[in-house]
């Protein structure tokens, strides 16, 4: 069971606070399929990924940046369970869609540059820190089903 | 870390070694890579048999090996030499690039099995920085 502090409890509400899922889902999601363009992969589906202008104004991309957001969103509510929330969601990601679950590190990181260039300066080290944890520990959780 | 003379001598003069048994290298480093790194398998998922020393896990270690063999001979530019290799993982394949280093861990691994003697720690040094160079090339076309 992971522990958090009420002060890192806190510190993450403050950030979530500060995100709007429908604007900074499609933009992590679109900076990841442009910043590592090999993450395109699983997107077959989804149309014109062709130019970095087609990828932003994708609606399917947009979409499922929110889709994948706020589900990461939820993780707060089982903050001391992520394993078993995300359980299911593992097994799905592993056993139907086949995604290397280095993704869900690359998309993490898309996130946390979004997150940061929004929030600027109000975004300290310490903050960044707790944040990493938050997704660290997310990212292990979606993870585990992989055998 | 780039190859130095001496590490291209090393790499070559190992690698005469690694040639004959270059099938069996294969396979069991790929079948490892599968079983210690599991989510490697996800870009397997159309192989009927993904278990260790299956049909398409020797078939696919031995075109590794190829493929690593024949960078042994182009090591004097890895990155114009591997161009159409690199394009077709960049584009195609689209494997994410760590798992070049979770490959090659394997690889080395193998290779102090099946070579105790000959697989020293300057050997070791060469390869393994042979095996990074050779991970950088396959993703010079990646973006």
């Amino acid at each position: 069971m992971v522990e958090w502090t009420e002060s890192e409890v806190k510190t993450l509400e403050r950030i979530w606070r500060n995100v709007d899922v429908d604007v900074i889902g499609p933009l992590a999601l679109t900076r990841c399929l442009i910043v590592y363009p090999w993450t395109q992969r699983y997107f077959g589906s989804f149309g014109d990924l062709s130019t970095e202008k087609s990828i932003q104004t994708n609606p399917k991309v947009a979409n499922h940046g929110v889709v994948v957001l706020s589900s990461m969103k939820s993780a707060m509510e089982s903050l001391t369970d992520m394993k078993n929330k995300f359980s299911a969601l593992s097994t799905l990601h592993s056993e139907k869609l086949h995604v290397d679950p280095d993704n869900f590190r690359l998309l993490s990181d898309c996130l946390t540059i979004t997150v940061a260039g929004r929030m600027g300066s109000k975004f300290t080290a310490e903050m960044h820190a707790t944040w990493q944890k938050f997704l660290s520990v997310l990212v292990s959780a979606l993870g585990r089903q992989y055998h | 870390m780039s190859l130095t003379a001496k590490d291209k001598a090393t790499v070559r003069l190992f690698w005469n070694k690694v040639a004959g048994k270059a099938e069996l290298v294969g396979a069991d480093a790929l079948s490892r890579m599968l079983s210690v790194y599991p989510q490697t398998k996800t870009y397997f998922s159309h192989w009927k048999d993904l278990s260790p020393g299956s049909a398409p896990v020797r078939k696919h270690g031995k075109t590794i090996m190829m493929g690593i063999g024949d960078a042994v001979t182009k090591m004097d530019d890895l990155n114009a030499n591997l161009l159409s290799l690199s394009e077709l993982h960049a584009f195609q394949l689209r494997v994410d690039p760590t798992n070049f280093r979770l490959l090659s861990l394997q690889l080395v691994v193998v290779l102090a099995i099946m070579f105790p003697v000959e697989f020293t720690p300057q050997a070791h040094v060469a390869v393994d920085k042979f095996l990074c160079a050779l991970a950088l090339a396959l993703s010079e076309k990646y973006r």
